[in-house]
């Protein structure tokens, strides 16, 4: 058993063995440079994602930058373009807003902006979620606007497994990967082989067969929809769990098949519900499966709110195991 | 005689190619066949030109909007170049990008750059890239009075000293940041001295004095290529033309731009050097004109000739695979 964080951070130092062009670079990614201790690697990431690889690897492959989002992100697309594989942490998903413009107008368009005459293979690692009580500018799920932007591929990972096979798709893949970790799901465990292995972009994974309803869901609900169906299979209800794993891009065969079998379909996102994820899922089953459907679609979502901070309304913020098992029971009806 | 009789001659090939490429290019979108967005780059010849006689193909640069001065001095072809201008299917970017995204890594020319400030972050990207590598490159990043503004730039400094990359930071004042001028915009007394404040060294050069700008860009590259770090340049200049093709300049008063062409024309003052040292002959330097006039004849009149992109490229190189 291997956690979702140990199963990064063996993937990047086994990226890393692997390629001497795969760089690390971010805030604190190991951390203590320049520090009154006298002690690298007093971090190691603010997760601890990427603990230990500055003793392997060195300085110079593991780097240590002020906090300068910008810099980073175009840092990394600069690196990809001169012939490195950088991985870049932002330490919170929510930064994208102080370096956006690397993202989405420099390393996103490089390739089609220049004919096609170069590569940029950069992964961009994004913590991401709710659940921490860490607050509006902490806890967000930007997903849906990077996956918006042709020119970048988007990876939500679920569980410890696909996010070990998806970060080595994405550090070999050739396009500039957005590689989203769900902040709540670092400490949760699965089987995880030593050995590397990778797992396709647009390939999604069907975690459970059933016949009256599809859900789909991402990162962290798809745990929570799990829940949601064990408590209706009293009730003799039964459901395809989709986990689509990369957003960009979808995997919509297997949904549509799915949704052509059941005629009902249920999406479960973290992300506030406009222009989203879900919404998008919705509009492709609507525009190319709306004769299989026996129902309105249900969309199971953040509101249309910043993420708060108290207990209470955070946890009233997240989607849970309720909120699915309601809306799949309302799809039935 | 600081470079060969040959290097000077190819200095000067450059800084002719560039000004009748744009000059070319007032006239060619006045004529209303060239879509979009034209920054020409006219009156900044040297600091291009003196910057790029340092540096190899696998040396980088990162450029701006006002990039065709650069392209044509990093070696970039100029047949290409002016296909791209015209959006053609075999310009240098398949016609994809256009002026403000002429890019060819096998000149070691990261792009030109649409967003103001966007590219020193880039540059500090490759110099990252080509320190780990042990490749001895370095990368120069070209930047306006501008786009000294943008955090970006402020960002890409730091960590450029914090890192101690082989980068050289080019700032070209050229007075004016789009339709405001820079004794406005930049709060400080100028922008080397910012520059410095960051932890490099920095200097400011007469941008309109090739010689100038070799020799100050001749100390940064050598301390970069020695693991020195990063420098800065400021170069003072100015532009024949509007911040883009079109822009009636009411912020430039009247005779503003005559009075530049007369006193700050780096191609004239080459020649006054080089003829008053007696390093090159006037008929020399002629028919370098001769030859570079009518390669940009040519370019013209093959960008005009040469095929749209096919309505199949749309939707190619977005992803290597997807």
């Amino acid at each position: 058993m291997k956690s979702y964080r140990e199963a990064i951070n063996q993937t990047l130092a086994q990226e890393m063995r692997r390629d001497d062009s795969v760089i690390v670079l971010g805030e604190d990614v190991s951390g203590g440079a320049g520090g009154s201790s006298g002690k690298r690697d007093a971090a190691g990431g603010v997760f601890g994602v990427t603990a230990g690889l500055i003793g392997e690897f060195g300085e110079q492959r593991v780097i240590d930058t002020p906090i300068s989002e910008s810099a980073i992100m175009g840092a990394a697309g600069g690196a990809a373009l001169a012939g490195l594989r950088p991985v870049a942490e932002l330490m919170f998903a929510d930064f994208v807003g102080v370096s956006f413009d690397q993202i989405f107008n420099q390393m996103a368009k490089f390739r089609y902006m220049f004919g096609g005459k170069t590569t940029t293979p950069v992964v961009v690692r994004l913590p991401t979620g709710a659940g921490m009580n860490m607050a509006a500018q902490h806890s967000q799920t930007i997903y849906p606007f990077l996956t918006a932007v042709p020119g970048l591929k988007v990876v939500i990972p679920s569980n410890a497994y696909d996010a070990k096979g998806l970060l080595a798709t994405a550090i070999r893949d050739d396009d500039p990967v957005m590689f989203f970790e769900h902040k709540a799901l670092y400490p949760r465990k699965c089987e995880v082989p030593d050995e590397d292995y990778t797992i396709n972009f647009g390939e999604a994974e069907l975690v459970r067969e059933g016949d009256d309803v599809t859900v789909v869901a991402l990162a962290r609900m798809v745990g929570f929809a799990e829940k949601a169906l064990d408590s209706l299979a009293a009730e003799g209800i039964s459901a395809d769990l989709i986990d689509p794993r990369t957003v960009s891009p979808l995997d919509e065969e297997t949904i549509l098949d799915s949704v052509e079998n059941t005629g009902r379909l249920v999406v479960v996102d973290e992300s506030n519900p406009r222009c989203s994820v879900a919404a998008d899922i919705a509009a492709i089953v609507a525009c190319k499966g709306f004769h299989s459907l026996k129902a309105p679609i249900k969309l199971v979502t953040a509101p249309h709110t910043p993420v708060p901070f108290a207990r209470e309304l955070e946890r009233a913020y997240v989607p849970g195991p309720a909120h699915i098992a309601a809306a799949i029971k309302e799809v039935l009806q | 005689m600081p470079l060969g009789k040959q290097e000077l001659l190819a200095a000067y090939r450059k800084m002719v190619t560039i000004r009748e490429f744009e000059e070319r290019l007032h006239v060619e979108v006045a004529s209303g066949d060239i879509a979009g967005f034209c920054h020409l780059y006219s009156g900044q010849e040297a600091v291009a030109v003196g910057v790029t006689s340092h540096l190899d193909d696998d040396d980088y640069i990162a450029s701006t909007h006002r990039g065709h001065g650069h392209c044509i001095a990093k070696g970039c072809d100029v047949i290409g170049m002016m296909k791209e201008i015209f959006g053609r299917r075999d310009g240098l970017c398949g016609g994809k990008g256009g002026s403000m995204h002429i890019a060819d890594m096998s000149k070691g020319m990261l792009g030109a750059n649409a967003i103001v400030g966007g590219g020193p972050p880039i540059a500090v990207g490759a110099a990252i890239a080509t320190q780990l590598q042990g490749r001895g490159k370095v990368t120069a990043s070209f930047t306006g009075d501008g786009g000294s503004n943008q955090g970006t730039v402020f960002e890409a400094m730091n960590l450029a000293v914090v890192l101690q990359l082989p980068t050289v930071f080019i700032f070209e004042n050229n007075g004016y940041g789009e339709h405001t001028g820079a004794d406005y915009a930049v709060g400080s007394a100028d922008i080397a001295s910012r520059a410095a404040g960051f932890g490099m060294a920095a200097e400011k050069v007469d941008g309109c004095d090739y010689f100038a700008v070799y020799e100050a860009a001749g100390r940064a590259v050598t301390r970069a290529r020695q693991g020195g770090g990063p420098s800065a340049i400021e170069c003072t200049t100015t532009r024949y033309f509007g911040h883009f093709e079109g822009d009636p300049q009411r912020y430039r008063a009247k005779g503003e731009v005559e009075q530049h062409r007369r006193a700050m024309n780096c191609l004239a003052n080459f020649r006054q050097r080089v003829n008053a040292e007696d390093w090159l002959a006037p008929d020399q330097l002629d028919a370098v004109e001769t030859e570079v006039r009518s390669l940009i004849d040519r370019a013209v009149s093959e960008a005009r000739a040469a095929p749209a992109p096919a309505l199949d490229d749309l939707c190619t190189d977005v992803y290597v695979s997807y």
